[in-house]
């Protein structure tokens, strides 16, 4: 499970800005030819997105498969698995394209991007604990709700946590995320706000790359 | 001679007295209260296959011994307690008893006991009873070879399996209790042993334990209960070789200990269990050669205990080892085995020569602030554990192991 919570971030932010980066003088020829900048902004974008993906997918499942995945009960964990990795992997990629774009500087885009898995992986969850421990006194339910819906490593944390049995460690906390994530709605939510932290930091990319100045 | 003579008479005389009613519906005595009614102290009652709609059966000051003959069925139709007794001296074997009804003024049971001595109850099937064999103010009593089951849904809706009150002396043993609200319930019940029994699939507790000293309990199977097993407010208990497995829940636990003094616990097996022990209130118990398997916590420790001794114990593969609430420590750890140990042992002594914390960080940040586990198996609690474990300030100083094993504990 860590792999997917922390490399597959790692992956999708460092191979997204290294792609873009490498990719910059071909990039520019390309846009010297009537070619739609969506398209080719868009094209890069999901053609390492999704090979990444398809790694990850292969990678896991292949082993997965062979150990007799099909005749276990985990089949729907390992999937929901696969899907928050995939998730992840799109996320991620679309904002170290974010960063590249926005940054001519291949050095600081660098360190933007791994300041931003840093932040997400890291640094959001002390802030979220110490806010915890500070208002320790008020419910926290619904904030810490909130809190972990505007992370997308946090959010595929818990989506995987409340499928394992582990799940039963998380106590009251836990029976009320389980009673938001399990129900039907919930679970719409989780995915839209995962859609979400897709498509917004991808219009953005297409946004800036069409106002550009190469 | 003429002694002899009496003492031959009298020997006669008390064969006869000792007849054997046989009951079936073909037979000149065809229902069970008729028998009894007919029967006098040293009498057998033989049951014959069949089945039998009675309920309310009392035997009161009869010495006698109900034993069936191929599991006759005894079928209450969901009327009330099936035979309530009151006497010294009997027993009841291989009945099969079905259909005691339910009821939240009385409690009906299967078997109901009260003031009684010198009993057996043996080889029983209770199915869809509401209490099983329910035991009040009596002694020197074996309840052994029983089946017990229902189906138990609420707990206000439900009773227990073997209950019993105000006794001593009682043994409990080799009994199959399924689904019912507590699988065994002692409350007063001094000297007695619970043993070898198998307590499955219950609503609450596997076993329930209240005010009741001098008790053991030995080789027995606690297994998916709701709760687990909780042992409250005793003295002197003994618990060996018992294996507490996947209570698993919000709110489950392997062994709930409050307020109790003085027990010993060895060779017990906890596992897959969200917390292994539930300790609250425990004095001077030694804690030895136990196994915590795959448990949420292994132990937690909440307040006003002091003196336990764990030593010789395996931990292996819990998300938390110890959970540990303030940060003074009266308790002892020692010579265990922990499988998150990452210690070295240079001079191959079989002890590590690190001595290891068995409280993380982030089980005390959780005791503090029960939302924070929200964060379990973030990198970020990983690096913070990490940074207590070379200095530690939020844990208790003083609570080390300083000689951790390096192999696991044989036993």
């Amino acid at each position: 499970m860590n792999v997917i919570i922390i490399l597959v971030p790692l992956i999708g932010t460092i191979f997204g800005v290294m792609y873009y980066y490498n990719s910059k003088e071909f990039t520019e020829l390309l846009l010297a030819q009537p070619i739609k900048r969506s398209s080719i902004f868009l094209g890069q974008y999901l053609g390492v997105a999704i090979s990444l993906s398809l790694s990850l997918v292969l990678g896991l499942g292949i082993p997965f498969v062979t150990y007799g995945l099909f005749e276990s009960a985990i089949i729907w964990n390992f999937f929901s698995l696969l899907t928050t990795g995939v998730f992840l992997t799109f996320i991620f990629t679309a904002l170290a394209f974010n960063i590249a774009l926005s940054n001519e500087n291949k050095i600081k885009g660098f360190s933007y991007a791994i300041l931003l898995w840093l932040f997400l992986a890291v640094i959001y969850d002390g802030l979220f604990l110490l806010s915890l421990m500070y208002f320790q006194n008020y419910p926290l339910d619904k904030f810490s709700l909130i809190a972990t819906m505007f992370n997308p490593i946090d959010l595929s944390r818990i989506l995987i946590l409340l499928q394992l049995d582990i799940a039963a460690l998380l106590g009251y906390t836990g029976a009320v995320f389980k009673q938001f994530f399990g129900t039907s709605l919930g679970f719409i939510m989780a995915m839209a706000m995962l859609g979400f932290w897709v498509v917004l930091p991808v219009a953005r990319m297409l946004f800036v790359a069409k106002r550009k100045d190469f | 001679m003429k002694l002899l003579f009496s003492v031959l008479l009298f020997l006669l005389s008390f064969q006869n007295f000792a007849s054997t009613i046989t009951v079936c519906k073909e037979c000149k005595v065809s229902t069970i209260k008729e028998a009894i009614e007919q029967a006098i102290d040293g009498d057998t009652i033989l049951i014959k296959k069949g089945i039998y709609k009675e309920h309310g059966t009392t035997i009161i000051d009869k010495s006698i011994t109900i034993i069936g003959e191929g599991n006759p069925v005894i079928d209450g139709e969901m009327k009330g307690t099936i035979f309530s007794i009151q006497a010294t001296n009997f027993s009841i074997e291989g009945l099969h008893i079905i259909n005691v009804g339910k009821s939240y003024l009385e409690e009906f049971a299967a078997i109901l006991i009260v003031n009684s001595k010198d009993f057996q109850i043996k080889n029983n099937l209770l199915e869809h009873v509401y209490y099983g064999v329910l035991i009040e103010k009596s002694s020197n009593g074996i309840i052994s070879n029983n089946t017990i089951s229902s189906n138990a849904k609420e707990e206000a809706h439900s009773g227990n399996g073997v209950h019993l009150w105000h006794s001593e002396n009682m043994t409990v043993s080799n009994n199959h209790i399924t689904k019912m609200r507590d699988g065994v319930y002692f409350e007063f019940v001094n000297n007695s042993t619970v043993s070898k029994n198998t307590c499955k699939n219950n609503l609450r507790y596997g076993l329930h334990f209240m005010f009741s000293n001098d008790d053991a309990y030995l080789d027995n199977i606690f297994e998916s209960n709701g709760a687990g097993v909780a042992v409250m407010f005793s003295k002197r208990i003994k618990m060996y070789r018992n294996l507490f497995k996947k209570n698993w829940g919000a709110a489950s636990y392997g062994l709930l200990l409050k307020e109790i003094n003085d027990a010993e616990l060895k060779n017990n097996i906890f596992e897959d269990n969200t917390i292994g022990i539930h300790a609250d209130g425990t004095n001077r118990i030694l804690f030895t050669e136990n196994d915590f398997l795959n448990n949420g916590y292994a132990i937690k420790v909440l307040g006003a205990c002091y003196n336990n001794t764990f030593s010789k114990n395996n931990f292996l593969s819990n998300s938390f080892d110890l959970a540990y609430s303030g940060n003074i420590n009266e308790n002892v750890f020692d010579q265990n085995y922990w499988s998150s140990y990452t210690g070295y042992d240079l001079d191959k002594n079989g002890i590590g020569d690190v001595p290891y914390r068995p409280v993380k960080l982030f089980s005390y940040l959780v005791n503090k602030t029960p939302e924070a586990i929200i964060l379990l198996r973030s990198l970020f609690i990983d690096i913070i554990d990490f940074s207590e474990k070379v200095s530690p300030i939020f844990t208790p100083a003083d609570l080390v192991d300083s000689n951790p094993q390096m192999k696991k504990i044989l036993w």
